[in-house]
């Protein structure tokens, strides 16, 4: 799972008022090479939440991003690039999201996150 | 001589039950194409075990291994991704694929340059997408549970023969008519404004297609369905497209394919089919329609005649006139 989904998924549990961020825990990441798009990329930014963004990069061990980031730092390339390898290369392949509210884990196994409810959470 | 009749009267009785065993027996065999019409139902994956469970190992491999599975999830996606209709400004969109199975939808909306996520139950497919090394993100998610997106974010949803098993109840805990809420108001909410989503599906008989689409509608969406070969049994396939946001739907619903369109027409398609009404008498239907004797044909008639040598009456002004009534 790339940090580009990590950012869209939030908690679905019934009565979690804020799911979003879903921590996580790591045990493996994977780097699997991407052709970077640019215009993908501003799109993209726009609807990141950045800081969720970078923390979950952190938890990832990568730790190159920015703490703040704004519409014109996009026009710096190595920010770009950055941005690129954070968001479409980087792998969650094995450990777990937690939801920021009720701790439930979500395990991730092959790179799939389970996000499967059970039939009190519904 | 009494008991004679009523001798006569028990064999005729004896024969009547005999008559009525055969008859049974004749019976019988009907019985037996409806036990045949009944398995051929059950065919229908939705009434043989719940997605999880009906998608298991055996079942998935199909999806890597028969061409024909191969090339008719790759058809129904580029379609469905057509009637999606995403702005063409060469920038790739964030994408959904509901039901995403093994990934082959998925690859056709990669080759299209689009990032997607894909969601399904059964974790024997997903398997599979991972061995296909698909480049969509993948989550083992229920979507009768509601989809746990932000809101907002998606470019675009398409499904694949997937929305159709909502119908159904597999626990006791599921009502459809419930998880189909769930489900469309999750995805309305996750949508970007504008966007749009396409699900092609299999709905058992009309009240599944209303209950579907009903659930659509109050979620606030707009659309309608897009009939794909609505003439042939076998490759008719439907696609609910559904808009979300103000855009209005009306005009950019596109319209389903037909035979004619895939080269098969001979150039009928400006002719307009006639029907004869089946009630009324054939001579009265034929009195209608105008063509035959008026004026020009008696004039050519007459000439013919002439030209023969008979003897024909002159023309005049009321040459081809009808004659009043009061004749």
């Amino acid at each position: 799972m790339r940090l580009l989904t990590h950012n869209m998924l939030s908690s679905n549990i019934k009565g979690v008022v804020n799911g979003f961020p879903l921590r996580i825990e790591a045990e493996k990441v994977v780097e699997k090479n991407v052709e970077m798009n640019g215009d993908f990329l501003k799109k993209m930014f726009e609807k990141i939440e950045w800081k969720a963004f970078v923390e979950a990069s952190r938890g990832m061990g990568y730790t190159e991003l920015p703490e703040e980031a704004d519409t014109s730092m996009l026009d710096s390339d190595e920010f770009l690039s950055r941005f690129h390898h954070a968001l479409l290369e980087l792998h969650l392949e094995e450990g777990a999201l937690v939801c920021p509210e009720t701790g439930r884990r979500f395990p991730v196994k092959k790179g799939i996150p389970n996000m499967l409810l059970h039939e009190d959470e519904v | 001589m009494k008991p004679g009749p009523c001798k006569r009267i028990g064999l005729a009785r004896q024969k009547k039950k005999k008559r009525k065993k055969i008859g049974i027996l004749f019976a019988a065999t009907p019985l037996v194409s409806l036990g045949f019409r009944v398995f051929a139902m059950a065919s229908r994956p939705e009434r043989v075990a719940p997605p999880e469970i009906f998608y298991d190992d055996t079942e998935a491999r199909k999806y890597t291994s028969s061409s024909r599975i191969i090339d008719i999830q790759a058809s129904l996606s580029e379609r469905a991704l057509e009637l999606l209709a995403l702005p063409e400004d060469g920038v790739p969109k964030l994408l959904l694929d509901i039901g995403c199975g093994s990934g082959l939808s998925g690859e056709t909306l990669s080759e299209e340059g689009h990032h997607w996520i894909g969601l399904d139950i059964s974790p024997s497919m997903l398997n599979i997408a991972v061995e296909r090394e698909v480049e969509g993100d993948l989550l083992l998610s229920d979507m009768g549970q509601g989809l746990g997106l932000r809101p907002g974010i998606i470019d675009g949803a398409i499904s694949i023969s997937a929305v159709q098993w909502l119908c159904n109840a597999d626990r006791s805990s599921h009502n459809p008519r419930l998880r189909l809420k769930a489900f469309f108001t999750s995805l309305y909410r996750c949508l970007a404004n504008g966007a749009k989503a396409v699900f092609q599906v299999y709905p058992e008989n009309d009240d599944q297609r209303e209950l579907i689409l009903s659930a659509a509608m109050h979620a606030g969406f707009a659309g309608g369905i897009v009939v794909d070969f609505p003439h042939s049994s076998k490759k008719r396939k439907e696609f609910i497209v559904l808009a979300c946001g103000q855009q209005s739907m009306g005009a950019s619903l596109s319209k389903g394919k037909t035979e004619d369109e895939m080269g098969l027409s001979d150039g009928r398609e400006d002719q307009t089919v006639r029907f004869s009404d089946r009630h009324r008498p054939l001579k009265k239907q034929r009195k209608n329609d105008k063509s035959g004797k008026g004026k020009d044909w008696i004039l050519r008639k007459k000439e013919q005649m002439r030209r023969r040598g008979n003897d024909v009456p002159l023309d005049t002004k009321y040459t081809g006139r009808k004659r009043k009534g009061r004749f």
